[in-house]
């Protein structure tokens, strides 16, 4: 029923066509300058070759109406001219010079990094976001930087089976990037295990996050909201579900935002060293398990066998704790590392698996993933 | 006249073997022909399944039909059944039963070979399909296999597409080889190079590009097999290898790679358009150096795939203004037919409409194409939709429509019969109706942000979605009326004349429809070269 709803949904969009606002037909302009200077060449280009093709595509029309036997055309007999021939191998490339230029230009301003007021290093793990804000002494970011994981909303995961989906589906994530506006930013790209590439259509930002390699781009946002993009280089199973979702707030909202990030670091190195009681362990662990877990083994724990295998009865998770959390820091085949994540959210989560889902492995502590890694 | 050869020599003559062992056994250069159109057919329809899957899955926002692991072995083998398993093969095909005939030859340089060529490729096939069955699924890297995700993150199942690549590999290296040894050697005395029809210029330099860049995709695989299993790092940061590496030594071979399977579709365009346009092909000789002059841009331009990858500025823009200067040549091509077109007496049989919708799409494909060039413009094109609507316009509406459209011009000269012209009409407007409702919105979802190689998407994305996986149905069941037509064609077609139409050029029309088992024995005079070449005046 709902299928015939949308379908009759499409018949009345394609009739109506464009006038709809909610389509978008056209790349975003964005709202930082580069990303508005490659919008302007993506339009400079396209009005080029639209009128190449209204000349070369009216002049088949043209022939293909008149130069047919059935309106009694008679065959012409040439089959060379030098001098049209060279001279439709001038204007293109004469058209093309026209197209360099300009190019060029963006190319040159868009690769200079330099003179930035802050860094952002990204790194991509499968299949989330890893943020470093880097030591900065403007916006009050500590020495031992700011760290931050992203992962998929749980309100878009809920949805991937639903019949319905929320507005932001896949476009939502539990932690968000936060950026001071009007600030020349430099972000770093790099990854743990794949390449991922980091984009967000409305700063012009889009960069391969190479293993073992860094790079990097640039952006001063000048408005205030918030942004939203994708992974865009494939990077196995979960690679549609890597969203990136970036505040853009006033420096004064972003200094603030840092001394909270501070106060809750802190919060957190104390948790890794105190010992959790089992209940504790149990509540986080599932919150961990659900946003980084679930996507392979399932919520339920019953994996997607012969890919994924499931938690339910698994030797690893009812065998000795050392194995498991050597597994999960380290990884194994298509099974990522989860090292970026801190003692307490590995020791609840391993805790979960082995105590969870019916199986009768040992609690892990906090002290037990610093030794393990 | 071929026929009054026939007569003379009967004692050397002698037809095709009986029975199935025939197919394996045969050294034809039709038999092996029609082994690789018929295999590449049932590779499209493999490959066309799994397109149907991807639009089925992509029909509506959230997870409906396939998992997403199955999703991505799903694009992945798409990309190479279609690409190594379809129009590869259907080119080599078309080169198998044509070029013998074009250039007044009994048959192909390396009969022998020619017959181990084709069948390499069923097994092939069967090694890369038989992934499905393994343990951790088919490969689920994309058809570009971007390492380390297709070395250290990859199924088990990788090793035998390994194997697979390879074997297709050693298939395209014989072939091309047997390609330039006929063309070369085997080529009636009398016909000069520049005498040759375009399809066999094109075909003769792709099989340069084939022996150029087949070897280096080898290269790329093996050393993704001992990083898999040797423990070497070629691709792996960690061990002092470099993961772009991969990318730039796959380009190298993927670049010429899409040449190769556009190049033949550009001569057998050169043939259809004069042909029902009743004029002589439009710059002959600029047609064969503009052939050359892409082929070679093709090897230089590689880094264009990796705009995004960390390039330094100076190679960003090498790779930018080389990448530009292919439409210079491309667009001498697309000049030359709208001036064969131009002043003809045109009627539109079957063909001509094939090849006159790949001239316009093709275009189309070719002006995404130009856009993508563009090093600051392809950051927000970079693998999303508009790149998947570019490349499919090029080789859907324009690789494979020239391979359709092939298949209808020498259908006759083939097997002796006229297909059914009513129904080859109402299925060339099916196709061309569908194919852009397909991949026309493509644009559209690539501009508005949509990545490529995703499972599902974002409610903004949804209604183009829809659209496209409707017309990829309608696309799809188009090739069951081209089946039944083929099918009926060769079973209850009326008799072909040895030149079904009229104006038709090359020496192929000189034999008789279906053409003799053993196309030249006796290599045809000066006068009949002059007379079939495509660049004397019909008059």
């Amino acid at each position: 029923m709902k299928m015939m709803k949308t379908l009759i949904g499409a018949i009345f969009a394609i009739a109506s066509t464009f006038a709809l606002s909610e389509y978008t037909l056209n790349m975003t302009e964005g709202v930082t300058s580069v990303s508005q200077n490659i919008y302007g060449l993506h339009m400079t280009i396209f009005w080029i070759v639209t009128a190449i093709g209204i000349v070369v595509f009216g002049a088949m029309a043209y022939s293909i109406y008149h130069h047919r036997q059935s309106k009694g055309a008679k065959a012409a007999h040439f089959h060379e001219s030098t001098t049209v021939e060279l001279l439709w191998t001038a204007i293109p490339i004469v058209i093309l010079i026209v197209m360099a230029i300009p190019a060029t230009k963006v190319l040159i301003d868009l690769e200079n990094t330099d003179n930035a007021e802050m860094t952002l290093k990204i790194t991509g793990h499968q299949w989330k976001w890893q943020y470093d804000y880097i030591e900065n002494d403007t916006f009050g970011v500590p020495k031992e930087g700011i760290t931050m994981m992203s992962n998929l909303a749980q309100s878009s995961r809920d949805a991937i089976k639903a019949s319905t989906q929320p507005e932001h589906y896949l476009l939502d994530v539990d932690n968000r990037v936060v950026l001071p506006v009007d600030t020349r930013i430099r972000f770093l790209m790099t990854s743990n295990d794949v390449i991922h590439n980091w984009w967000v259509p409305a700063f012009g930002v889009k960069q391969d996050g190479n293993p073992g390699y860094i790079n990097d781009a640039w952006a001063k946002i000048e408005q205030e909201g918030t942004y939203r993009g994708q992974c865009a280089e494939l990077c196995g199973k979960d690679h549609g579900y890597m969203p990136i979702v970036v505040d853009v707030v006033s420096k004064e909202k972003y200094k603030a935002w840092v001394s909270e990030q501070k106060a809750a670091a802190a919060a957190a190195a104390a948790s890794a060293s105190k010992t959790w009681s089992k209940d504790e362990l149990m509540a986080k662990g599932e919150q961990v398990y659900n946003a980084n877990c679930a996507g392979c083994h399932q919520k339920d724990g019953k994996g997607m066998p012969p890919v994924f295998p499931a938690m339910v009865g698994s030797s690893i998770a009812n065998g000795p704790a050392a194995d498991h959390v050597n597994l999960v820091l380290h990884g194994k085949g298509a099974m990522p590392a989860f090292k970026m994540l801190g003692d307490a959210d590995l020791a609840a989560v391993i805790t979960y698996e082995r105590q969870g889902f019916g199986n009768t492995g040992t609690v892990v502590q906090p002290s037990d993933v610093k030794s393990g890694r | 006249m071929a026929t009054d050869t026939i007569a003379a020599h009967d004692d050397h003559h002698h037809g095709p073997e009986k029975g199935l062992l025939r197919w394996v056994k045969t050294t034809n250069h039709k038999d092996i022909g029609s082994l690789y159109l018929w295999f590449s057919f049932m590779m499209l329809l493999v490959g066309g399944a799994f397109a149907m899957v991807i639009r089925a899955e992509l029909f509506m926002p959230g997870i409906q039909v396939v998992d997403p692991h199955f999703f991505n072995s799903m694009t992945t083998m798409h990309g190479l059944i279609m690409v190594f398993g379809a129009i590869m093969p259907a080119f080599v095909g078309l080169g198998n039963w044509l070029i013998p005939m074009m250039v007044g030859a009994p048959d192909m340089a390396l009969p022998r070979m020619n017959n181990w060529s084709f069948w390499i490729l069923p097994f092939a096939g069967a090694i890369l399909l038989s992934t499905f069955f393994m343990e951790g699924g088919a490969p689920a890297f994309g058809w570009t296999f971007y390492a380390p995700l297709s070395t250290t993150f990859a199924p088990d199942s990788t090793d035998f597409f390994i194997f697979a690549v390879h074997l297709l590999g050693f298939s395209s290296i014989m072939g091309a080889i047997n390609i330039i040894a006929t063309v070369l050697n085997m080529r009636a005395p009398d016909m000069k190079l520049m005498d040759m029809p375009l399809f066999v210029w094109t075909w003769l330099i792709t099989s340069f590009l084939l022996i150029g860049a087949m070897p280096v995709l080898a290269g790329a695989v093996t050393m993704m097999l001992t990083d898999r299993n040797f423990g070497t790092s070629f691709f792996d940061a960690a061990g002092g290898g470099d993961p772009v590496m991969f990318q730039h030594i796959f380009w190298f071979f993927g670049h010429p790679e899409v040449y190769i399977m556009i190049l033949p579709a550009f001569g057998v365009i050169s043939h259809i358009i004069p042909t029902f346009a009743r004029k002589p092909l439009f710059g002959y000789s600029s047609m064969v150096y503009a052939t050359a002059a892409i082929a070679f841009l093709s090897y230089i331009v590689w880094a264009h795939h990796m705009f995004l990858t960390g390039m330094p500025v100076a190679g960003q823009l090498y790779f930018m203004y080389a990448t530009m200067l292919i439409a210079v040549p491309t667009g001498v091509k697309v000049f030359n037919w709208v001036a064969t077109m131009w002043k003809g007496s045109m009627t539109f049989e079957t063909p001509m409409l094939w090849a006159l919708s790949f001239v316009f799409l093709f275009t189309i494909g070719g002006f995404s194409g130009l856009m993508l060039g563009i090093v600051p413009a392809d950051i927000q094109y970079h693998d999303t939709y508009f790149v998947v609507a570019h490349f499919h316009y090029v080789l859907v509406t324009g690789a494979l429509w020239s391979i359709i459209a092939a298949v209808f011009y020498w259908f006759p000269k083939w097997t002796g019969k006229m297909y059914n012209e009513s129904l080859a009409k109402i299925h060339f407007w099916w196709s061309i109706i569908s194919v852009n409702i397909l991949f026309f919105p493509q644009h559209f979802l690539g501009l508005a942000g949509m990545p490529r190689r995703i499972p599902d998407y974002n409610l903004q994305f949804a209604d183009f979605n829809m659209i496209s996986s409707i017309g990829a149905f309608m696309f799809g069941a188009s090739f069951i009326l081209f089946t039944y037509i083929i099918i009926d064609g060769i079973r209850n077609g009326k008799p072909a004349k040895a030149r079904p139409w009229e104006s038709a050029k090359g020496l192929e029309w000189t034999l008789g429809s279906p053409a003799e088992y053993h196309s030249f024995d006796k290599a045809p005079s000066r006068k009949a070269i002059e007379q079939e070449s495509q660049h004397t005046s019909v008059a």
